[in-house]
């Protein structure tokens, strides 16, 4: 073909559609912004039934994540996710969901060398890097007596 | 014996015939709008049975007996079969033919074999090194996603230039007999990899149009067939961003296919009604629609003289992962059906 790649990259940039992003935008707030108000709900009602603070916001992220989970298996939260982009990706459902759908997935390989090991397939670099920003923060923290 | 023309093309001059072909699909094949003209449909996308790489094993298996029967033909009566999928080590044909006792040759062509395929065939039966041949393939949605992308329950955003991998098997019998009027194998042009340096993996029909343009404008010249002669042409699955792509880089060899152009991506489903993105892809892909549209028309007789080219990107998981660029690849079969007193 007498094209070169660069010439062929900007005509495939013309040729590909782009996102549609102001309805990406607009669903990632609505969904997104809608788990927050449920967590925000959660907790209110765990308060209400006198759960100390504490317990109740940890049950606030127990609650979301099981929620997530369930939707997950019932074949929901992908379908709701297709819209909702960021808004179903950022909160701490997105991450539940990232652990059970391989975990459903990779069952049919076993449940050490399928489940066990394909679980974190997509989280595990989160919690690689999420737990070693962690501990640096932690030094810097301790060094600087931010505490 | 065939004929080599210019540097890629060979014409089959000794008679290579379609005998029998099948396709099978599952329910997107269905809602879609060749779902009427399937051979088998099965809602279920385990088709009955524990894992989805089994569930494609099935299809295949079912797609080469179906069509089988519809030849007259028995496993015994078949000197080989060419066959491939996407899968690792191509298990989903590699199963599927375990239990079939035919001689078997594997192949990787990704989303070109079924072209691939039938080349292959054509090539062995008009050399008269064997006289009943399968050519076959199949894909399925599951077991490529979770090969290739994200487990299915996985909540990602497909961008608008993805595909979507088709659940569907295709398989064609061919044969040598010089007394059939069937459908029949004229040429073939054998495809180049051509890597224009498309990275983007959710844009498989950018990786792949250089390719079928390279193939399509090594047929028009090799052996000189016009434009004017040909009823279809039908690339592999390119979907709406490859197709445009495709008519782009033709335009400056001086060819417009447009008139004559359409994609199996684009046929097999509904992009209106169904989320499919910029159109379906995989093996059984262009595989099933060669199977239950291409050949029944030529059957038909409204078209007497089409180019299929099923269009492959052969990257993998490893390769895109070390920000490798993706080769297309696109084998050309030129299928005729000869009107009686010709």
């Amino acid at each position: 073909m007498s094209m070169s790649p660069k010439e062929y990259d900007t005509l495939t940039k013309k040729a590909s559609p782009n996102s549609p992003w102001l309805k990406n935008l607009l669903w990632a707030f609505f969904v997104g912004g809608a788990i927050c108000t449920l967590g925000q709900v959660l907790t209110n009602l765990y308060l209400f039934l006198d759960i100390p603070k504490e317990i109740a916001t940890s049950m606030t992220s127990v609650s979301l994540i099981f929620l997530s989970a369930l939707l997950t298996g019932l074949d929901l939260y992908d379908t709701i996710a297709q819209h909702a982009g960021a808004g179903t990706l950022v909160p701490i459902t997105g991450f539940a969901n990232a652990v059970v759908s391989p975990a459903l997935e990779f069952k049919a390989e076993g449940l050490i060398l399928g489940l066990g090991a394909k679980m974190f397939v997509i989280a595990g670099p989160v919690l690689v890097y999420g737990v070693s920003a962690s501990i640096i923060y932690g030094i810097l923290a301790f060094l600087f007596g931010w505490y | 014996m065939a004929k080599r023309l210019g540097r890629y093309t060979l014409a089959l001059e000794n008679p290579v015939h379609i005998a029998g072909y099948a396709a099978v699909g599952s329910k997107m094949e269905r809602d879609g709008p060749l779902g009427d003209r399937f051979d088998i449909l099965n809602d279920d996308s385990y088709f009955g049975q524990k894992t989805w790489e089994k569930a494609e094993s099935i299809m295949q298996k079912q797609a080469c007996q179906r069509a089988l029967d519809k030849a007259k033909m028995k496993e015994e009566d078949i000197d080989y079969i060419f066959a491939g999928d996407l899968l690792n080590q191509c298990i989903s044909s590699s199963f599927s033919i375990r239990d079939l006792g035919i001689p078997f040759f594997g192949l990787y062509g990704a989303c070109s074999t079924m072209s691939e395929s039938l080349s292959l065939a054509a090539m062995t039966l008009e050399g008269h090194m064997a006289d009943r041949c399968i050519a076959s393939t199949s894909s399925h949605f599951c077991t490529a996603e979770r090969q290739f992308r994200f487990p299915l329950e996985y909540g990602g955003q497909r961008p608008p230039s993805s595909t979507w991998t088709a659940t569907a098997a295709g398989a064609v019998v061919l044969d040598n007999d010089p007394d059939s009027v069937k459908t029949s194998i004229k040429a073939l042009t054998a495809g180049r990899i051509i890597d224009l340096g498309v990275t983007d993996q959710n844009n498989m029909g950018a990786a792949m149009a250089p390719a079928a343009a390279d193939t399509i404008a090594h047929f028009l010249t090799d052996t000189s067939v016009k434009l004017s002669d040909i009823d279809g042409i039908f690339t592999g699955d390119l979907g709406t961003v490859g197709s445009e792509l495709l008519y782009e880089l033709l335009d400056r060899e001086n060819i417009d296919i447009r008139s004559k152009h359409q994609d199996c991506g684009l046929l097999l489903y509904d992009r209106d009604k169904q989320d499919v993105h910029a159109g379906g892809s995989g093996c059984g892909c262009s595989a099933s629609v060669l199977c239950s549209y291409l050949l029944p028309e030529l059957e038909k007789g409204s078209m007497h003289n089409i180019l299929f080219i099923a269009t492959g990107a052969l990257l993998s998981t490893t390769s895109v992962q070390q920000n490798e660029s993706i080769p297309g690849i696109a084998h050309l079969v030129q299928l005729c059906k000869e009107t009686k007193g010709e």
